[in-house]
């Protein structure tokens, strides 16, 4: 699992919970990344919504356990490690993000400033599956590089 | 030729004629059954009212068994006298039958209670096939059913009335439910297992009369009080039927007494079953009739040798999901007893053994009874216990079930009902040459009663025949560890809807992506659409019906029945593909055109602009069907094939099926369309249709076995419609039809589809009906989608800075 640093980090007003149904996932575009966010009933978790294997959008894989399938090749990922569970995918690992829920609202700790992310050690990511509805945000959400 | 009567068509009778028959000298054998039904295995009648077996499913031993055995069968005739001087029996056809030997397996009757007013409409006993029946047209959902006796049968039955809708009560005159054969502790744990269920359980009530002006309107209890019923099930026990041993002039206490040779007290007359009395004990499981038998052929052939030495009395309960096995003493006040516990209440798990002298006397088990086989060995043998103290309540693990079956002696019972043991199955296997399952039931009856050693006897036939191929019973994944068609049985029987609750029950509570998308497909079909449905149990193709690509995007395949579309359909193809700038247009090769590349987000609209039916393309589902242009245009064409093929189409889409069906319609046997490497084909020749099924051109190829052939479109889409909700609902989930038929056989896929009774037909036509009227076109929920973020990325509630 990969940490941030925290001082770098505050939490950010995300979704509502009622936006994500029970054992399933969304995805949610923040900056350039797309993070999957995951209701398991009695929680939610978020994580890189590319799977290590060839990116498949993990926000729409089967939810078991603590563990989301990928919809590509079924890698199976663990939603509070980032970490391959099954032997294909074992020794890949992303990033998990922390989140909290407080009225009915989904937070997400992120970088304060989002473009930090990449001098911590992440890669710049291609955009994939699906666009935001509107098309200001898609445009908006392109890296500065 | 000696003649030999025998009156009483049931287990026992029959059993032991099986036996005389496997001895010599043979005789000439007449049998009178009051019931009008061949012999059929009793034990599962609560079964047949659970709706988990039909009554044809039971039979034990059918027409062509009586035929070949040269015996008389004399069905639906009671005898009412005998004659023990004159040597003959009277039927109440006013027959008069000779014999030299006769023998009584008369069984028993229903022991009615002293309650006032019991004669009427809508009280029942159940004791046989008809009463079953009579149950079955009786009972309907909603309403309420009262149950008197809570014992075994009475269990079981309300278990089968609940099964099928009704409110069901249970009422037992004492405090403790299968008293005979539990403590108070294990009644306990069994009422709150049937409480569970959603079945009262009242205890300790006397039902003192029937309330009703003629039609039974509820019961009152001693003390007053009462509660209301549309129907009652008297289950209160059973009494020999001793009438014609009292005629005969035998010696009669409770049952027809009978000495260690089973013989009566007439030298001519042999009985057997329920209806006697051994030692002072009248036995009314399997397992002691069959032992009886077994005695009773050799003494009445001659043979006189063998002993019935009294049986331990063992008991199963016949619940899915209600385990429960007692068998010995039970009672806590014998001397010198020790009493060995365990308790789960969580679990719901109780285990008592009773120990005397360091051999088992007694167990009890509740909630789990895996166990049973070996403590009813231990009871049976009398093994010593002593340098097994540590192991009384949990065995150590074995490695694997051929250990196990290895370490089994020769004289232990594997098969309790029919009293079979592994040295009996193993000279079978040497001496008959059985391997297959099927043959060992047919050779020595193992594994015909209540089944629960069906594991068992595949393991000694997998240990003992080389070329044994166990009947593979597949499991969905590791989730669920019952197999894939008994897992339909239970949740029709179980009335389970939804994928979470199937998990919690009966699997891990958790599920992956193999076992939740062939849960949804199972409930889905046993349901005719009318289940709870779980979209986060379906794959993601199910949730946003489009078929996810490599880079996450989706591919959008309207639906071009039979493969015909106008220019304007063209049009708004073409426009949509402008619109969206669909990355890649392509012609499939179902006849159907893809648009690929989609954003999910894109999908509602695309669908709307297009205006036309969703191809199922992404699916486990009806795909589409390829016709060839038959007598429309070509000069060959000897059916309407590109019709047949629309019709087709549109009678079947939007269902789900276990894998994808693609179908074929040819108006000649040239085949333009391919219809003979389809899972279902139409194939047109000068004044009728074949019908072919099973066709394949995928990963592998397969020419489709032909169904039938019949004179008329409308025959022809019949009989696909027949096979098609056949293949629903009994291939395993990702069984493409191909597999399917080669692993039934298409004789077999034919007697239960085109050739089999009218009823079986209108039944799957009906489901078929009823599934095509609940579905409906996916593309609709553009309008009502499942959730408001079904098909849209969520937008962060507060601006993020980059």
């Amino acid at each position: 699992m990969k940490e941030t640093k925290a001082e770098s980090k505050r939490w950010t007003r995300i979704a509502l919970c009622d936006d994500i149904p029970p054992r399933e996932g969304r995805a949610v575009k923040v900056g350039n990344r797309e993070i999957a966010i995951v209701n398991l009933g009695d929680r939610f978790l978020a994580i890189d919504n590319r799977c290590p294997h060839k990116g498949g959008p993990l926000a729409d894989g089967i939810v078991s356990g603590t563990t989301v399938v990928c919809p590509l090749h079924a890698w199976k990922i663990s939603l509070e490690t980032g970490e391959g569970v099954n032997s294909a995918s074992a020794s890949s690992c992303i990033e998990t993000l922390r989140t909290r829920v407080e009225h009915g609202v989904i937070f997400l700790e992120l970088a304060d400033n989002y473009r930090k992310g990449q001098e911590d050690g992440m890669q710049e990511l291609p955009v994939l599956c699906v666009e935001t509805g509107g098309t200001a945000t898609a445009a908006e959400s392109r890296p500065a590089t | 030729m000696k003649k030999l009567v025998v009156v009483g068509n049931g287990m026992a009778g029959i059993a032991c004629v099986e036996q005389i028959l496997r001895h010599s000298p043979k005789f000439e054998i007449t049998i009178f059954g009051d019931e009008t039904h061949v012999n059929y295995n009793r034990i599962l009648l609560s079964s047949v009212l659970a709706g988990e077996k039909a009554s044809d499913d039971i039979v034990l031993n059918g027409l062509d068994w009586y035929q070949q055995n040269g015996i008389d069968l004399r069905l639906g005739v009671r005898i009412t006298g005998v004659d023990s001087q004159a040597k003959t029996v009277t039927g109440d056809d006013g027959s008069v039958t000779p014999f030299d030997k006769l023998l009584l397996a008369t069984g028993s009757n229903p022991l009615i209670p002293s309650i006032e007013e019991v004669k009427k409409e809508g009280v029942f006993v159940f004791r046989n096939l008809d009463d079953t029946r009579a149950l079955l047209e009786r009972c309907r959902p909603g309403i309420k059913a009262v149950v008197i006796g809570g014992g075994l049968l009475g269990l079981e039955a309300a278990r089968g009335l609940q099964v099928q809708g009704c409110e069901v009560t249970v009422v037992h005159l004492m405090e403790t439910l299968m008293e005979r054969q539990l403590d108070p502790t294990g009644g306990g744990y069994l009422a709150a297992k049937m409480n569970q269920m959603g079945i009262t359980v009242l205890l300790g009530l006397s039902t003192t009369a029937i309330l009703g002006n003629g039609k039974v309107e509820g019961v009152q209890f001693k003390g007053g009080g009462g509660i209301p019923a549309d129907l009652v099930v008297i289950a209160a026990g059973i009494r020999p039927n001793v009438g014609l041993g009292h005629e005969a002039g035998l010696e009669v206490k409770r049952g027809i007494v009978v000495n260690d040779y089973m013989e009566t007290s007439h030298p001519d007359i042999f009985a057997v079953g329920e209806c006697v009395q051994h030692n002072g004990v009248c036995y009314g499981l399997v397992a002691p009739l069959i032992e009886q038998g077994k005695v009773l052929a050799a003494t009445i052939t001659g043979n006189k040798g063998p002993k019935y030495q009294g049986s331990v009395q063992a008991a199963k309960l016949k619940i899915m999901g209600v385990d429960v096995f007692s068998a010995g003493e039970i009672g806590d006040k014998l001397d010198g007893s020790e009493v060995i516990r365990y308790e789960d209440p969580a679990l719901g798990i109780y285990r008592k053994l009773t120990l005397k002298g360091g051999k088992l006397a007694g167990v009890i088990l509740v909630g789990d009874t895996a166990d049973s086989h070996r403590y009813m060995d231990w009871l049976r043998t009398g093994k010593d216990l002593v340098p097994l103290r540590r192991q009384l309540l949990f065995p150590t693990p074995t490695e694997d079930a051929g250990i196990d079956v290895a370490q089994m002696a020769d004289s232990e019972t594997v098969c309790g009902c029919m009293g079979v043991t592994k040295g009996t199955i193993i000279q079978a296997i040497h001496e008959s040459g059985v391997n297959t399952l099927a043959q060992l039931k047919e050779c020595t009856r193992a594994s015909t009663g209540c089944g629960s050693c069906t594991g068992l006897c595949q393991s000694l036939l997998k240990a003992v025949v080389p070329e044994f191929e166990e009947e593979v019973k597949r499991t969905i994944c590791k989730c669920i560890p019952v197999a894939e068609d008994q897992l339909r049985e239970i949740l029709r029987s179980q009335q389970l809807k939804s994928v979470q609750e199937v998990l919690e029950i009966y699997g891990n509570g958790i599920g992956c992506e193999i076992c939740k998308p062939a849960l949804s497909y199972m409930l889905d079909m046993l349901w005719c659409g009318d289940h709870d449905e779980d979209r986060s149990a379906r794959f993601i193709n199910d949730r946003v019906h489009a078929n996810i690509q490599k880079d996450g995007t989706f591919s959008v395949v309207p639906r071009i029945r039979g493969g015909v579309t106008s220019p304007d359909e063209l049009r708004r193809i073409a426009d949509v593909a402008d619109k969206y700038r669909v990355p890649m247009v392509k012609i499939t090769g179902s006849q159907r055109i893809d648009l690929l590349g989609v954003k999910k987000s894109d999908l509602p609209k695309i669908w709307a602009d297009l205006g036309m039916p969703s191809g199922q393309a992404y699916t486990k589902g009806v795909r589409m069907v390829k016709t060839c242009v038959g007598t429309e245009f070509c000069r060959f064409g000897v059916q309407d094939s590109t019709s047949a093929g629309i019709e087709m189409e549109r009678r079947f889409e939007n269902l789900f099926t276990p894998h994808k069906v693609k179908m074929g319609a040819v108006g000649c046997p040239r085949n333009c369309a391919e219809a003979t490497v389809k899972d279902i084909g139409l194939i047109g020749q000068e004044g009728s249709w074949q019908v072919v099924v099973g066709g394949a051109a995928g990963k592998k190829v397969r020419k489709a076995d032909l169904l039938i052939t019949v004179e008329t479109t409308e025959e022809a889409l019949a009989a696909a419609a027949l096979f098609f909700q056949y293949y629903r609902e009994s291939a395993n989930y990702l069984e493409r039809t191909y597999d399917f038929v080669e692993r039934i056989g298409i004789e077999k896929v034919r007697k239960e589809t085109v050739y089999a009774q009218d009823a079986a037909k209108q039944g799957l036509l009906e489901r078929l009906r009823k599934s095509k009227e609940r579905s409906s076109d996916a593309w609709l929920e553009r309008d009502s989608p499942r959730h408001p973020t079904q098909f849209v990325q969520i937008k962060p509630l507060e601006e993020i800075f980059v």
